[in-house]
């Protein structure tokens, strides 16, 4: 169970492998979370966090491969998962996310698709059925990966953000929902981080580490705050950039 | 029968549970009969997650507080399980009978007390609640128990302190003591340093029947664990003018909604404790006090934890045996240091524990504070006073704790697995479960 600083004991990630994401479950490892399920796509990699997971403290950790690709099969994974785990789940992290080349894909309609598909319907898909469970269960958090850059859809990564943008809005009505329920939803904004996703890239204002930003995160969890921004200034500086007018912004956002 | 979101005293991890309000044998055995994960539940003042099983049922005990038997002139009175402390005061104390052991709050069930096998100011003296209780009857998954210490020692020793894991009590027979007054006779000291607390609080064993001693651990240097000790006895006819025995009196003041979160910070709780301090006589010796005075002060504000604002607050309380005195001033010292507010720090006298598998008390100190969650560092301060804990073979209160970590559960109660064997011939199925018993891995369901 969660402890009264809302450090969870057992925790379900669904997209783990991401670097971020890595970075938190190891601190909640080092604080309370001993029972995990890793849900992933690559087996390898699965196993290779889990082994540093165990190392860091975590007594049980089970994986399950599932493909973000496929929404309609989401439901079975969440299933497998909780089944999996065998005890109420704590906290259910929803990492998954593609960051995609929105260039090489914004003519094409099946990428197109499949950049909706993994960043908005699995999630969607995923929530039903892990909101259903929670409930039932009368407690537990459910985390999920939003991004600043669904605050305000860009030219450049209208693929990514847009969908983004559909889960982060669609999280606040979950939230609603869940008022008195014991259950929680919290939707994390990182800003830009240095991470694999994102190599080559130039750095832009504020952007953090892995572990700057895993810091908030972790921090944001033990409170009962919506929407966790990191860096949490990145808050004021979106709520600006929301107010510029549309040509402003355009040229502001423009990296090519 | 409705759901609701639960917690403890501290207000922290809340659970959504279906709450139910048995009022007989056969209303308990339905709830079995569902084969959904129960846990009884009195008026919910432990500070955590015992009282509490998410997504399962909770049997609050409050419909079973009727009195059966109340014999004025042994003082044995035999009650239903959800009666309260406060309730019960005030049918034995005119007839010149007190509770064996109190807790700082009256608004306590029996079967809570039982639970927890809760101590009062005269452990030292009198020992824990359970060692005062005649009779038990409960209700569990394998049958209907009336059990006394001789009749089934195990089980009525895991019942004690076992935190509502091994059934539902539905019945309580204690034996009380007598009382002239509905007076105590109070002795103060007000001592600048932990160590001058420490030796009087300990000299005192002999000599007072309660003692207790408020220590501030937000001042550091030379005055760091300052304190009040108090010490009482119950006074008698010949020590009063005009002596009386009525039972406790009704709390005038409620707070009426949650506080802001951040009323209680570090400055405020500072300006507190000082003025706590200097607001305490420096030596005053026979005062006479009434019994909320002395043993309740809280119980006068109805729903004060809501002071503590939306985010909750723990409460902290270890025990160490008497071999480990420095580790009082090492924790005392750690924790002023590390800034984090505490209120009334409260240092207490353990006599030796009871029989019961979970009880809490050992013989030596007691330490509890209370902490409001919000300051980052303090989950890790809290850790690593786990470890001074354990490395003085002490322990944590399981009635107050929210956030110890399970893996150090067993080093702190050594017959764990004797109690869990116990419960397997009564509860073969872990039916009895709680947030609690799941957080610290004591119960996998
Ligand atoms: C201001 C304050 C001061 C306190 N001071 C002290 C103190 O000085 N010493 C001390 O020892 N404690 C103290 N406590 C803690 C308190 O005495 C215990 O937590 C006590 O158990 C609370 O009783 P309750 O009726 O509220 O039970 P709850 O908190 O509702 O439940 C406590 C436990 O009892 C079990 N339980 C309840 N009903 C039943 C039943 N019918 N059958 C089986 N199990 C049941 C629950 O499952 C749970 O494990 C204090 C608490 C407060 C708020």
């Amino acid at each position: 169970m969660e402890n009264a600083f809302g450090q969870p004991q057992t925790v379900i990630v669904f997209g783990g492998t991401s670097d971020i994401s890595h970075a938190v479950t190891l601190r909640l490892v080092k604080q309370r979370a001993r029972r995990l399920v890793l849900a992933g796509r690559s087996a390898d990699s699965l196993a290779a966090r889990g082994a540093e997971l165990t190392a860091a403290g975590a007594t049980d950790i089970t994986t399950v491969i599932f493909d973000a690709s496929r929404p309609e099969q989401a439901g079975d994974t969440v299933t497998e998962a909780f089944d999996a785990l065998g005890a109420p789940a704590d906290l259910v992290v929803i990492a998954v996310g593609l960051l995609g080349d929105q260039l090489a894909m914004e003519n094409d309609a099946a990428a197109s698709a499949e950049m909706a598909a993994v960043n908005y319907s699995w999630p969607v898909a995923a929530i039903a059925e892990i909101r259903r469970r929670l409930i039932a269960q009368g407690s537990g958090r459910i985390l999920v990966y939003s991004s600043v850059a669904a605050i305000r859809v860009r030219r450049d990564n209208y693929l990514y953000a847009g969908a983004k943008a559909g889960l982060d809005r669609f999280c606040e009505g979950v939230a609603d929902s869940l008022v008195g329920t014991g259950v929680s939803i919290q939707v994390v904004r990182p800003g830009m981080v240095r991470s694999k996703m994102t190599a080559g890239m130039k750095d832009v204002p504020f952007t953090t580490s892995i572990d700057e930003c895993a810091d908030n995160i972790v921090k944001g969890l033990g409170t009962s705050a919506g929407v966790i921004t990191s860096p949490s200034i990145l808050k004021w500086v979106f709520l600006a950039l929301l107010h510029l007018p549309r040509p402003v912004w355009r040229k502001l956002s423009a990296t090519k | 029968m409705s759901k609701e979101l639960l917690t403890g005293w501290g207000r922290t991890a809340p659970a959504r549970a279906e709450r139910r309000s048995p009022s007989s044998v056969d209303d308990v055995q339905a709830a079995f009969a569902e084969r959904r994960p129960v846990i009884g539940r009195g008026l919910g003042r432990s500070y955590g997650d015992p009282a509490q099983v998410s997504g399962g049922l909770v049997l609050d005990n409050r419909a079973l507080s009727e009195v059966h038997h109340f014999d004025a002139t042994t003082g044995i009175i035999t009650a239903g399980a959800g009666l309260s402390l406060d309730d019960l005061l005030r049918i034995t104390m005119p007839a010149g009978w007190f509770v064996p052991v109190t807790p700082g709050t009256r608004q306590v069930t029996l079967a809570g007390a039982v639970a927890a096998d809760v101590h009062g100011k005269n452990h030292h003296v009198d020992g824990s609640f359970g060692q005062h209780v005649l009779r038990l009857t409960m209700v569990t998954p394998s049958g209907v128990f009336e059990i006394t210490p001789s009749s089934d020692p195990d089980l009525f020793w895991a019942t004690v302190g076992g935190m509502g894991l091994t059934g539902f009590i539905t019945q309580v027979t204690v034996q009380l003591i007598a009382i002239e007054t509905d007076k105590v006779l109070v002795d103060t000291r007000r001592l600048n340093s932990l160590d001058e607390v420490m030796r009087e609080l300990k000299e005192s064993d002999a000599t007072h029947r309660y003692s207790v001693a408020w220590v501030d651990c937000m001042t550091t240097g030379r005055h760091m664990g300052r304190g009040i000790i108090t010490r009482g006895e119950h006074a008698r006819v010949s020590d009063l003018d005009s002596p009386s025995l009525t039972g406790p009196s009704v709390a005038k003041l409620t707070v009426p909604f949650d506080a802001p979160s951040g009323l209680l910070n570090p400055l405020s709780i500072k300006i507190f404790n000082e003025a706590w301090f200097r607001v305490a006589p420096v030596h005053k010796d026979r005062q006479v006090q009434s019994i909320s005075t002395f043993f309740h002060p809280l119980d006068g504000i109805n729903d004060w934890n809501r002071l503590y604002g939306r985010r909750g607050f723990v409460q902290y309380q270890f025990a160490v045996p008497d071999s480990a005195s420095e580790m009082v001033v090492t924790a005392i010292d750690q924790l002023s240091a590390s800034k984090v507010p505490s209120f009334l720090a409260v240092l207490k006298r353990f006599g030796p524990g009871s029989p019961g598998h979970l009880s809490f008390p050992m013989a030596g100190w007691t330490l509890a504070l209370d902490l409001p969650v919000g300051p980052a560092a303090l989950p890790r301060v809290l850790d690593e006073l786990d470890e001074l804990v354990l490395g003085a073979g002490g322990r944590l209160y399981l009635a107050k704790d929210a956030r110890l970590d399970g893996r150090h559960l067993r080093a702190m109660y050594p017959r764990v697995d004797e109690f869990l064997s116990v419960k397997a011939r009564v509860d073969p199925e872990n039916l009895f479960t709680s947030d609690l018993a799941r957080r610290l891995d004591l119960i996998r369901k």
